[in-house]
């Protein structure tokens, strides 16, 4: 069946898809055409599950995790401000090893006051332990939300994971969506399956005080589920290409990088643009690709390694700052080359903050501007690409 | 359920996280107590204040087991939990529960 759908609502058909059992959340600009759907769904019976109305994201992300934490599938759905307000309730669900999926729509934070794209709010909340998809279109936000409950419920993972997708640009814009057989979708993704929960027949404790003398195991374990993870994405991703036709490659997806001397990265819908970008510079004779994050943690620094040793220039786009010093992109992408022996020069560019359109023009000023790099050398670390004024 | 704790050498031996299969009426609270509250049986009224007070549900109503007694039923402190707060000497409406020292061991 094809249906044309805002990312928004596509979001909701991969809810509905994976069967998921309680919706908790509080409507923002621009998640909130995500959770009316579900609402819709839930009202005319579309869709089994309890809808739970609260009063803030913080209470939307705790029920999530009380839900959760009977052995039932739950979603909620969030943006910018109502991520931040979460922050809490989302190192919990990490510790208690709680799958819940959540529809994250990039939005810039506030001040100065701005709904629009931006992955701030997202970026933010990197150290909590939530695994992040980046996505692309509408197609890849419905496909995300059936592969990250996949990813997140496996036995050696446990971790909650964000299906991340660009405010209005994705969220509020149309696109054809193919949306896959419900027995499909149930047999990929059979009914979630606890280790433990919680069950008045079997009485177990549940988060207890951990002191000094193990907290730290603990931690080590969160971070060998993150790595577990890394590899199910992987295979996740393949076998859900090979059942439903469509291939998101894993953590990053390249773009003729075959012989490329200069490789652009970013993440989210600024990859569909620079896709054609890259076609136009090809066509000219330049030697540049193209490198797609769709997975930002577990952040893929084999592949960086490996893109590292074929390459002479790593243009990193971010669609956010962290201030005091560059990208998180950037400086993550930095970070896993720097124990290699390869050492291709890395440009930072700030790109399309805080909804600011990333327009074909602006990519092929900012790739041209890489390969200049790539002939003269590193002028500066980083560059605030279409900043009126100059730096 | 198990009746002995988990035997824990490494981070191997860890559930995947803080769940543990003995309830937390395993943890030996009584451990911490540094005073220790004692009913004084000739003057408790049975009245259950220090029942409905103890912050731990430390104190449990029993039958009374001695023959010709005021009372059929009669408040006992579980030493086990009781971490030696003293609410329930504070609330005893007839003063009927001294606190005293632990004996250092």
């Amino acid at each position: 069946m094809r249906l044309t759908l805002t990312g928004n609502q596509a979001n909701a058909w991969g809810v509905k898809l994976s069967r998921v059992q309680v919706v908790a959340a509080y409507p923002i600009t621009p998640q909130t055409t995500i959770v009316e759907e579900l609402a819709e769904f839930a009202a005319n019976g579309q869709l089994d599950t309890q809808y739970i109305k609260v009063e803030s994201e913080h209470s939307a992300m705790a029920a999530c995790i009380a839900a959760e934490n009977t052995g039932v599938r739950t979603y909620t759905a969030s943006s910018s401000h109502g991520i931040a307000l979460m922050h809490e309730m989302l190192h919990w669900a990490v510790g208690a090893r709680l799958p819940i999926v959540m529809g994250a729509v990039n939005r810039a934070i506030g001040p100065p006051w701005n709904i629009w794209a931006d992955h701030t709010d997202t970026i933010s909340q990197r150290d909590t332990g939530w695994m992040q998809f980046y996505v692309e279109s509408n197609q890849e936000v419905l496909d995300t939300i059936i592969q990250a409950y996949k990813v997140a419920e496996s036995r050696d993972v446990l971790l909650p994971a964000m299906a991340i997708e660009d405010a209005f640009i994705l969220s509020h814009t149309v696109e054809r969506v193919e949306i896959p057989d419900q027995e499909l979708v149930d047999e990929f993704l059979p009914p979630y399956n606890p280790p433990d929960y919680l069950n008045v027949d079997d009485p177990k404790g549940f988060g207890s005080l951990v002191m000094p003398d193990w907290y730290m195991e603990f931690r080590y374990i969160i971070a060998r589920a993150q790595e577990a993870a890394r590899k199910r994405i992987r295979e996740v991703t393949k076998e859900y290409a090979e059942i439903f036709g469509r291939d998101y490659h894993g953590l990053v997806e390249e773009y003729r990088t075959e012989d490329a001397d200069v490789v652009m990265v970013g993440a989210g819908t600024m990859v569909s643009t620079a896709r054609d970008v890259i076609d136009k510079l090809r066509s000219e004779g330049h030697k540049i690709g193209l490198l797609k994050i769709r997975v930002f943690r577990p952040f893929p620094y084999e592949e960086f390694q490996d893109i590292a040793k074929r390459v002479d220039v790593i243009g990193v786009m971010d669609r956010s700052f962290t201030f005091g010093y560059g990208g998180a992109m950037f400086s993550e992408v930095k970070g896993a080359i720097y124990n290699t022996d390869a050492r291709p020069k890395i440009k930072n560019y700030l790109i399309g903050i805080g909804g600011r359109d990333v327009t074909p023009k602006m990519l092929e000023d900012t790739f041209r501007n890489a390969l200049r790099v790539k002939d003269h050398g590193l002028d500066r670390e980083m560059m605030w690409v279409d900043l009126k004024g100059g730096e | 359920m198990r009746d002995k704790p988990y035997e824990i050498r490494t981070w191997k031996d860890l559930p995947y996280a803080t769940l543990t299969e003995v309830p937390s009426t395993f943890n030996n609270t009584g451990t911490w107590r540094t005073v220790r509250p004692i009913i004084d049986y000739d003057k408790c009224i049975s009245c259950m204040t220090c029942w409905k007070f103890c912050p731990d549900v430390a104190i449990s109503i029993v039958p009374n087991k001695k023959e010709g007694a005021r009372f059929d039923e009669i408040p006992e402190i579980d030493y086990f939990f009781c971490k030696g707060c003293g609410i329930c000497a504070h609330e005893c409406p007839v003063n009927a529960i001294d606190i005293v020292e632990e004996e250092s061991k």
